[in-house]
């Protein structure tokens, strides 16, 4: 990870990587539709109205993936000092930010035909509201300091401490009597979703892994460029 | 400046191992609030006090389901497989309502015993499945319906129907 710190060689990966992750996403998107919407069988219980799932756990996934590589770029940014690991966190969170609102928007859409609400506070729903709003916290702390440095020092902080709320969102169907479903695929004997839906559901998951690394990649590239006009500007002024 | 790193480091794990540790402490106090619903086997143990609003969810038992004529009075009774509780409600029930299936009501109990319910969510077990499957799962006599989170109601007859269709 430490190779990677330094944005020239990180620019060279990103290059390379970039391409790949772009038409990963859009070509196993495209198949995980189609095999989502059209081949996989309706549910015995719910019809069609299941395939909201095929959105909603991708996304939902991706929402604690991305705190958590923010979480991890956090730490490396306060422990290490890294300058890109503060960008790499910086540049993720609007990113998972829109995977919660699409985790969240899907569930409340799925909810009100299956359970008979939009919205209960059970304690799944809950903490991952609390994940979209550390989310937009963070990017709020990020911004709201005069000096950059300060800001960013902050807001990896802040990421720390919201990052006990990962294991209460995954374990809350466990710990306690929730609304929502306990864990269908993760879980200790084997996934309890058909085979037929297993399979789009995998490749989705995968496609919205790329899209994001695509899209992060987007992200850091601008704000390296960012960075280097801001740097150039404050050189520019000095002399 | 190796050094500083190290205590960074330290500084970092012991203030998220402490943070955790607070996290767990409050989890772990907050765990009978933070529950969505109550059992009936804690109504039975005395749990909840009459006249309180609350949330019960258990097992719709089959063949408890009855419809009153005046439009959309329904008594059915709820289980977890130790105590049951018999349930009223008037209104509009979830499409995944149904014998076997999951049910978390809103209501309070009354003096008879009976839990006056106003509000009533079905909630969704994790078994996703085409319907060939869930019959032939059926025959076989492996599973029944409503049978995923805890024990499911034993001898279920559970009916072969079909989720809604758009």
């Amino acid at each position: 990870m430490h190779r990677f710190a330094n944005p020239l060689r990180y620019q060279r990966l990103a290059d390379a990587v970039f391409p790949w992750a772009l038409g990963l996403a859009v070509l196993l998107g495209a198949i995980g539709l189609y095999l989502a919407l059209v081949v996989a069988p309706p549910d015995y219980q719910q019809g069609q109205a299941y395939r909201i799932m095929f959105v909603h756990v991708p996304a939902a996934w991706m929402a604690l993936m991305v705190y958590g590589m923010m979480a991890v770029a956090s730490v490396a940014a306060i422990v290490w000092r890294h300058p890109l690991a503060e960008i790499a966190a910086r540049a993720a969170a609007p990113i998972g930010a829109a995977f919660t609102a699409i985790a969240l928007f899907t569930g409340s859409v799925w909810g009100k035909p299956m359970w008979g609400t939009f919205w209960v506070w059970d304690a799944r729903l809950t903490s991952v509201l609390i994940l979209f709003f550390l989310y937009l916290g963070y990017i709020a702390l990020h911004d709201a300091f005069d000096d950059p440095a300060r800001g960013a020092r902050a807001a990896a902080i802040l990421c720390l401490v919201g990052s006990v709320n990962l294991p209460i969102i995954k374990f809350s169907v466990e710990w306690w009597n929730t609304l929502h479903q306990p864990a269908s695929i993760m879980r200790a004997d084997g996934p309890t979703i058909d085979g037929s839906m297993l399979t789009p559901l995998f490749l989705l998951a995968i496609a919205f892994l790329c899209y994001f690394v695509a899209v992060h990649i987007l992200r850091t590239r601008a704000q390296l460029a960012e960075r280097k006009i801001r740097n150039l500007r404050l050189s520019a002024d000095a002399a | 400046m190796r050094l500083r790193k190290q205590q960074r480091l330290m500084l970092v794990v012991v203030a998220l191992l402490l943070l955790g540790g607070a996290t767990a402490l409050v989890m772990a106090a907050l765990s009978d609030s933070v529950a969505f619903f109550v059992s009936p086997s804690d109504i039975a143990n005395g749990k909840v006090e009459a006249g309180k609003r609350f949330r019960l969810g258990g097992l719709v038992v089959p063949g408890t389901v009855q419809k009153g004529g005046d439009g959309g009075q329904v008594t059915f009774a709820l289980s977890d497989q130790v105590s049951q509780v018999p349930v009223s409600y008037r209104g509009i029930l979830p499409d995944l309502f149904r014998e076997g299936q999951g049910i978390v009501a809103q209501g309070s109990l009354g003096p008879d015993g009976q839990f006056q319910a106003t509000e009533v969510l079905a909630k969704h077990d994790e078994n996703y499945m085409p319907p060939e499957v869930a019959d032939a799962l059926k025959k076989a006599g492996v599973w029944h319906e409503g049978e995923g989170h805890g024990p499911g109601p034993a001898g279920a007859t559970a009916e072969n129907e079909k989720g809604p269709q758009p």
